[in-house]
């Protein structure tokens, strides 16, 4: 127990500062009103969705709740159901074994909801594009707020792309 | 070089492939396929890998491919199979793990065993029964509307039994798949899994690639395993193609395998703690582990090393600068997860957890011809790196980790032990790497050609089998050594409680993605 105690005190905090909201990952104009997102402000529940990765993307995401990056300090946490999700984070490409199974999940997630569609691959197809065994990217099947590319994405960038979906101003 | 003593009590014609580790391939007729399996298991090998392939294009019908590794040798078998009556003799009772692969065999090529099972494995409702997306004259493109599947799992019945279904979307952030738990209380008395919910269409992909483009898809087969998998298909091309890639560019390659294998290694020890109800060990592993993949970021360009093992060598170089960055950082990771296994070894909770948990008998791990890390768990001395001249790890004199236990403690073990030694071999790379070129310019080979590579990725070893035609892919297909592990899991699990099921399946770490392409 000792040496557990010793390892946390030597070890301090590591965490770093969140990067900023990025207004051009959204591929739609923000749909919640700024009263709903304000409830979601420090206290954001996603639910992670493999719809068919190369298991690149997930890797990544593991990272986010880790210390350098902490994001449930900021209040955002990952739930175990689409029933308790404000949010959506699939990775892709959206396979046909698949698409059942996304759309499903999709509407479990109770009004209002969110969805960041992550990777190359969530994005647009990435390498394996559509075909007789893929749908491509996730807004073939449900619909995308944000949409966060790389390959995989970094840790910085899925936080940023996580805090741009709960930003921004609706029309009207 | 001829082929060893036990391949040639078999009676075939074989020819040596040109390939890192010393590899042969034959044709057999259908009819002698189980006199050759029963051979090959009585000497004491195994089944590697399975697939199909339409050659009827070639007036050839369909073929039946096997890779058999005996004694580090590996036999890649063709069997022709009649294109009016493509069957061929199970195999599952001389090779257990033949089951899954038979299936999916079918499911792509319409190539069929005898076996009694004959339910589908990677055909989930997305194109009909009737239709095998492998045949030549089928279009990757081609759509059909999606099914209700209706797959038949083993029932249970008894007093008491009641079934669990998970998935595919599981609870954590985890790859999609189905387990079915038939349980009595709370302990587990069958699991059956169902796999293919990632199926991507890989196979089919790669022929639309030539030799060189199909390294970027390679590596992204299963995102975990991106340097294991991108070496395997260098590799086949390299042997396909007759050349060598330059002695530093297969240092470099080891370097990011054991780089890859320590990654991987750091995550799933802290996830193992964590799923063993100690949060502390998530955090600190993973600490560690974000400081490795920035050092990948800063030295490779990227963090997971995808991309860096290209055909004829490899990317990007590391400099003297670099490799005593390696170095150093190899000296204070072995520090700290030190300090770690010690936290952990006098955990008794943890500990209380790990022992006898997920028990996979030596024995029973040989009959499912478990590989990689699992069969090392479970006593099994299986490790590609160890082959004989597969340079250069016949230069760094590598200790094979083992343990005998068999349980998620001994997977924990081999785990931590694996990880000190690889962190012991990243300090002997970088000493004596090789100066000199890291790629060798490749040219574009006519006619047909034939490779293959097999990698000890960190999960187990990784099988790539390459076929060309005028420099494209003809077909190419990638095993993943979670083929054979994932039926021992559901042995694994067997008189466990279900809340230790997340525990066991991490000591496993299977992949999906590498297993339905």
């Amino acid at each position: 127990m000792l040496k557990l105690l010793r390892q946390i005190a030597v070890t301090g905090i590591v965490t770093e500062p969140p990067p900023r909201p990025d207004p051009t990952l959204r591929l739609v104009e923000q749909r919640l009103k700024s009263e709903v997102l304000a409830l979601f402000t420090g206290s954001l529940a996603i639910r992670h969705v493999d719809a068919g990765s190369c298991n690149g993307c997930e890797l990544e995401i593991h990272m986010l709740t880790t210390p350098h990056y902490n994001l449930e300090g900021l209040g955002i946490r990952f739930v175990a159901s689409p029933r308790h999700a404000d949010l959506l984070l699939v990775t892709g490409p959206v396979s046909r074994n698949m698409e059942t199974a996304l759309r499903r999940t999709y509407d479990a997630v109770p009004d209002p909801k969110l969805v960041v569609a992550v990777g190359d691959c969530g994005c647009s197809g990435g390498v394996f594009g559509e075909s007789y065994a893929s749908c491509g990217r996730v807004s073939n099947v449900v619909p995308v707020d944000v949409a966060v590319p790389g390959c995989p994405p970094t840790p910085t960038a899925l936080m940023q792309g996580i805090l741009s979906a709960i930003t921004g101003r609706a029309r009207g | 070089m001829s082929p060893p003593s036990a391949f040639e009590s078999l009676r075939l014609e074989a020819t040596p492939l040109r390939a890192a580790l010393p590899a042969w391939h034959a044709r057999a007729g259908v009819e002698r396929l189980r006199e050759i399996a029963v051979g090959v298991a009585a000497k004491g090998g195994r089944l590697a890998a399975l697939w199909g392939a339409d050659e009827r294009d070639r007036g050839e019908g369909f073929a039946l491919h096997l890779a058999l590794v005996v004694d580090d040798a590996t036999l890649w078998l063709a069997v022709p199979l009649p294109p009016e009556r493509p069957e061929y003799p199970d195999l599952t009772d001389v090779f257990a793990g033949a089951n899954r692969m038979q299936r999916a065999a079918y499911d792509l090529v319409g190539i069929r065993s005898t076996a009694a099972d004959q339910r589908p494995w990677l055909r989930h409702a997305a194109w009909p029964a009737d239709i095998y997306p492998l045949r030549r004259n089928f279009g990757l493109e081609s759509w059909y509307g999606n099914d209700v599947e209706q797959y038949r799992f083993v029932p249970v019945a008894g007093e008491g039994v009641h079934e669990i279904p998970v998935g595919p979307v599981h609870a954590g952030t985890i790859e999609p798949g189905h387990f079915r738990f038939s349980i009595v209380g709370e302990k587990v008395l069958r699991l059956e899994e169902r796999l293919g919910y990632t199926h991507k269409a890989v196979d089919k992909l790669f022929e639309r690639r030539d030799l060189v483009g199909g390294a970027t898809l390679a590596g992204r087969i299963s995102g975990d395993s991106t340097v294991a998998n991108a070496w395997a298909y260098a590799m086949a091309v390299e042997g396909l193609a007759g050349f060598a890639p330059p002695a530093r560019a297969l240092w470099l390659r080891a370097l990011a395998l054991e780089r890859e294998r320590v990654a991987n290694h750091l995550g799933d020890l802290g996830y193992l703690g964590n799923d063993g109800g100690l949060a502390f060990g998530l955090a600190q592993f993973m600490r560690l582990k974000e400081e490795w993949l920035r050092l990948n970021g800063t030295l490779f360009g990227h963090r997971y090393l995808m991309d860096f093992v290209i055909p004829g060598g490899v990317e990007r170089n590391i400099g003297r600068h670099g490799c005593d960055e390696v170095a150093a950082q190899c000296a204070a990771i072995a520090l700290e997860v030190g300090r770690l296994r010690d936290v952990y070894d006098d955990h008794a909770g943890l500990q209380d957890r790990f022992l006898t948990c997920g028990h996979l008998a030596p024995e029973l791990a040989r009959q499912l011809g478990v590989v990689g890390l699992a069969a090392r768990a479970s006593g099994l001395p299986l490790d590609a790196r160890l082959a004989p001249g597969f340079e250069p790890y016949d230069r760094l004199d590598v200790a094979m980790k083992t343990h005998s236990a068999g349980d998620v403690a001994a997977r924990v073990a081999v785990r931590f032990d694996e990880l000190f030694e690889s962190l012991r071999l990243l300090q002997a790379i970088v000493e004596g790497m090789p100066l000199g070129e890291i790629a060798t310019p490749f040219n574009t080979v006519g006619g047909r050609g034939r490779g293959l590579g097999r990698v000890e990725g960190w999960r187990g070893e990784v099988v790539i089998a390459l076929e060309s035609d005028d420099g494209m892919i003809r077909r190419c297909h990638a095993h993943d050594p979670s083929w054979q592990n994932w039926p021992a899991l559901e042995h694994a699990v067997i008189g466990n409680i279900v809340p230790d099921f997340p525990l066991i399946n991490k000591s496993f770490n299977l992949s999906y993605s590498g297993h339905d392409l």
